[in-house]
């Protein structure tokens, strides 16, 4: 009955689209979350009280009540923290030592014998608070004489492509200028300028983020989380409590759903400074759905001025951008997609001139961080619309302009960097002729009218230069094989893609490979973060050496057994082979216990072990002023989506009627897994375009549940999803791959809007394009006609 | 808090406990008896990860007392295989890609299973209107509809 066996193929299974190898435990109930996990008797619940007020000081924390309370073990407060924390700019505390910064923020924790205990303790904790005037927009916080919320921004640890300016609200100030925008101006025959808005959203996993943590007596910890990141977490929690990353110890089972949100810190840390205080107990810190909407990570805001200039042939001579993000109380994370959306700013096209800022502002919103895409879902909102609007002014097809702009392999990009070999051209080609694109439709009704509109898109993994992957392969005696890895299953694929490669650069079947799950900080390799689209690719380079280093070995052993070159022998479904003398033996007789030598001169070989490892070498930094450098990324996987759609116009609703999605993924490991996330990006990116925004008023979330919050269900998505797939290889990347995790969200936003605007004639400049907001967009452009 | 003690079944089992009147049968049943395939989403009756069937009619055990069970029947995720063989439904799953994170899976098995039961040839329409209440972050729902669409013309 096992599912992968029967699709396995043989002799590669690369391409193929075998069945995930995590399904069977998915469907039975198998699959094991990190709150399924068991801890028996001594397990204690943490909870946490939280600020109420966006920006305050906290004058007086008393716990002395809530520890009275029969069942209360311990509590926490801000002096339980030792030092900041955070990825790229190390700005938060885990609980807040003088100063909340948003609704939520960590003040106190109350550890007891039972959750329903621990929520009563936490309303007995009682808290002063000095309220201070918050920062509730970006446009105000980058204002001078606005409330500053880190006056100490200039003694943070800050990673050195990160640029603070301490005495502001500005966290990070990416800078990109090129050529002589405000020269070209006058040599463009169109100017379209435009402001866009991009409202905060959640990810929603449908897993809420939990973690449990526990402190031995001897003072070492174990954490079980709900993690894209175990490696970050262990690395950044024992930098935060001064501790060794050898007595930490991260355990992380499935992912229920990350999208970001279970990148780097956040409940995580908690937890384990509760469990400090009751040594021996297990901790359990569980979101609530109502704090996981506003207590971990949300997307930032984003105000977008954008400026573009093109001449009467449809080539785009200049751009200007300034990108202003709401990226909440603390920046630790949300910093780099600061720089990422800066050093994207252009899109994917080809601009002589280009000026750019991306400021990322501090203000007293919930923490901003990643979240599917980085940034670019945020900036092609604007990017795409203002691209349609100048082909508008020109006259010309949206398609034409685009063709004659985009990006190609070879031409220089918006940081100077030479672009590798892209298939984006074919992309805008076969998205756009699978929905008929220049055909008119006729709509289903009279008071409906149909509408169809692309958008192209481009997205780099954002990473430090130097983010590393590893793996191992180990046979068993059955010459099966256990596989390492540090990178996460949260739901993309990652280890039915990890299987594949293993088992073809081995040579075994498809089934004889075994994840070493779940990823243990403790045996499993290191691997920076499951973030950023990377691990088919970098993962996957680390994990084809492994098998290689295996494979060598076998094939030295053998070879000295048989008195042959090693180059005349192969690894083939399981069997050792050689091409000349024809031999053959399988690989069950000696990847554990080697072959005897002739003669009973003894043995030869061992136990087979492998191991490889992957990280960039090439990457360099950005000049600080001009944002211009020889090579700030890895690759930048690109693509486009082009929607067909009918709007009412009696409701304002939105009806998706055909989505082409195509993507340049360099080469497709598993097909089938790509389209399947393909059509889940295009429905989650449909759900922020129309339904989605994390209402905050002055800093107070208005909608922290699924009946205020909607996100798409099963009636909301388009009729039809045509997923294409484009190949143009990766030099880099194993058989050629790159990543397409995140980047079918990332168009179809504005692929939706240019849609709309098709149908209707209006332009909706802030998401999401709720039918309120369209209906009332109608009757305006009526009322002006 | 007063207890109480109910018998029921789980996945044919015979169980009886003990319970609070304020415990939810989620609870109960991953919390108490370690069955865990059934999943918290949002303990509000708002995501649909924690259906299960409760006399063969599907119910959000978060939102049931533990207390209500007494004398039915339950089945969970774990359930639906029958002597060592999938449910069509599971085998459909599996073959379209049903699942990617899985954490909506369980609910949604449960869901479809009760759909076709009693609707063994829903229409596309149908199955999305089951499934409503379901949320899913991952898969899009397409691949989701068509395993159910699949697994139904199998006779499942
Ligand atoms: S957990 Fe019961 S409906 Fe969400
Ligand atoms: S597969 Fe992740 S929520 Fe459905």
């Amino acid at each position: 009955m096992d599912a992968v066996s029967k699709s396995h193929v043989f002799p590669s299974p690369i391409g193929e689209s075998v069945t995930r190898v995590d399904a069977l435990e998915k469907v039975t109930g198998e699959a094991k979350f990190t709150d399924d996990l068991q801890f028996g008797a001594g397990l204690l619940y943490g909870q946490v009280v939280r600020s109420p007020h966006p920006h305050a000081i906290i004058k007086r924390v008393d716990v002395s009540r809530a520890l009275a309370l029969p069942g209360v073990r311990a509590a926490v407060t801000g002096e339980d923290s030792d030092d900041h924390i955070g990825l790229y700019l190390k700005d938060r505390y885990i609980f807040c030592r003088d100063r909340v910064r948003f609704v939520g923020d960590p003040v106190a924790g109350v550890i007891a014998v039972s959750e329903s205990i621990a929520d009563e303790a936490c309303r007995l904790v009682e808290v002063e608070y000095e309220v201070l005037e918050p920062v509730l927009d970006p446009l105000q916080g980058v204002q001078e004489g606005a409330p500053l919320l880190h006056p100490d921004l200039g003694e943070y640890v800050v990673a050195d492509f990160i640029d603070p300016k301490p005495g502001t609200n500005i966290a990070n100030h990416f800078k990109v200028r090129k050529g002589d925008v405000e020269a070209a101006w006058s040599k463009c025959d169109v100017i379209v300028e435009c402001d866009f808005r991009v409202p905060h959203v959640q990810h929603v996993p449908l897993e809420t983020h939990v973690a449990v943590a526990r402190v031995d007596q001897t003072g070492k910890i174990i954490l079980w989380s709900s993690s894209q990141s175990p490696f970050a977490q262990r690395n950044l929690i024992a930098e935060a409590l001064n501790m060794s990353q050898s007595d930490i110890r991260v355990i992380a089972p499935y992912v229920g759903g990350g999208f970001g949100s279970k990148a780097g810190v956040s409940v995580e840390g908690t937890a384990v400074v509760m469990a400090r205080k009751v040594p021996g107990h297990p901790v359990k810190m569980r979101l609530t759905r109502e704090e996981e909407f506003y207590c971990a990570f949300v997307r930032q805001g984003l105000i977008a001025r954008t400026k573009v200039g093109a001449k009467s042939d449809g080539e785009i001579l200049a751009m200007k951008t300034e990108y202003y993000w709401d990226a909440g109380a603390y920046t630790e994370y949300g910093v780099n997609i600061t720089r990422a959306s800066g050093y994207s700013s252009t899109g994917p096209y080809r601009i002589p001139n280009v000026h750019a800022d991306s400021y990322c502002v501090y203000t007293n919103h919930p923490v901003g961080g990643p979240m599917r895409g980085f940034g670019m879902p945020e900036i092609h909102w604007g990017i795409e619309q203002i691209m349609d609007m100048v082909a508008d002014e020109l006259g010309m097809d949206k398609v034409a302009f685009r063709l004659k702009n985009c990006l190609r392999g070879g031409d220089k990009n918006v940081t100077g960097m030479t672009m590798h070999p892209i298939g984006l051209a074919e992309c805008i080609e076969k998205a756009s002729k699978a929905i008929n694109w220049g055909e008119k439709a006729p709509a289903s009704a009279p008071h409906k009218r149909r509408g169809k509109g692309l958008a192209i898109m481009w997205k780099a993994p954002a990473m430090p230069p130097n983010a590393g992957s590893s793996a191992w392969v180990r046979f068993n005696e059955d010459a099966t094989v256990s596989l390492g890895i540090g990178g996460q299953e949260i739901g993309q694929g990652s280890f039915t893609v990890a299987t594949q490669m293993a088992a073809a650069t081995l040579g075994v079947p498809l089934d004889w490979i075994h994840i070493s799950a779940p990823v243990d900080t403790k045996y499993s390799p290191y691997e920076w973060q499951t973030v950023a689209s990377r691990l088919t690719w970098s993962m996957g380079n680390a994990i084809v050496q492994a098998a290689e280093d295996a494979r060598r070995q076998i094939l030295d052993i053998v070879a000295a057994y048989w008195d042959e070159d090693p180059n005349d022998l192969d690894v083939k479904d399981g069997q050792v082979i050689s091409f000349k003398s024809e031999n053959a033996i399988p690989l069950k007789d000696m990847v554990v216990y080697g072959l005897p030598l002739p003669d009973d001169q003894g043995w030869h070989g061992g136990p087979i072990i492998g191991h490889g490892n992957f990280m960039p070498t090439y990457i360099t930094s950005l000049d600080n002023e001009t944002g211009q450098g020889q090579r700030a990324v890895v690759h930048y996987t690109t693509g486009c989506q082009a929607v067909d759609l009918e709007v009412d116009t009696e409701t304002g609703q939105i009806h998706l009627l055909r989505v082409a999605s195509a993507f340049d993924v360099g080469k497709a490991i598993n097909p089938d897994q790509v389209r399947a996330q393909m059509e889940g990006g295009v429905v989650q990116g449909a759900s922020t375009a129309i339904l989605e925004c994390l209402q905050l008023k002055d800093g107070v979330p208005q909608n922290p549940s699924f009946t205020d919050y909607r996100i798409a269900t099963s009636v909301d998505i388009p009729d039809e999803i045509i997923p294409i797939i484009v190949e143009v290889p990766q030099d880099d990347g194993p058989w050629g791959a790159r990543g397409v995790g995140e980047h079918p969200m990332v168009p179809t936003a504005p692929a939706i809007a240019n849609a709309v605007a098709a149908a209707l004639g209006v332009r909706i400049l802030e998401m999401p394009m709720t039918p309120e907001k369209v209906f009332l967009a109608i009757q305006e452009k009526l009322g002006e006609a | 808090m007063a207890t109480h003690k109910i018998s029921f079944n789980v996945n044919g089992i015979r169980e009886t406990a003990e319970v609070p009147s304020n415990m939810t049968l989620l609870t109960l049943l991953r919390e108490r008896l370690a069955i865990t395939g059934t999943k918290r989403g949002c303990d509000t009756g708002e995501c649909g990860a924690c259906t299960v069937l409760m006399n063969a009619e599907p119910v959000n055990s978060c939102l049931v007392l533990a207390v209500e069970i007494d004398g039915t029947d339950i089945v969970t995720v774990e359930g639906l295989a029958q002597d060592g063989q999938l449910d069509p439904l599971q085998e459909a799953f599996i073959q379209h890609t049903g699942v990617q994170c899985g954490f909506c899976t369980p609910g949604i098995l449960i869901a479809a299973r009760a759909l076709l039961d009693r609707n063994s040839k829903p229409s596309r329409r149908e199955i999305k209107d089951a499934l409503r209440g379901n949320l899913c972050r991952c898969t899009g729902y397409t691949r989701i509809i068509d395993a159910i669409q699949e697994a139904a013309e199998v006779g499942g």
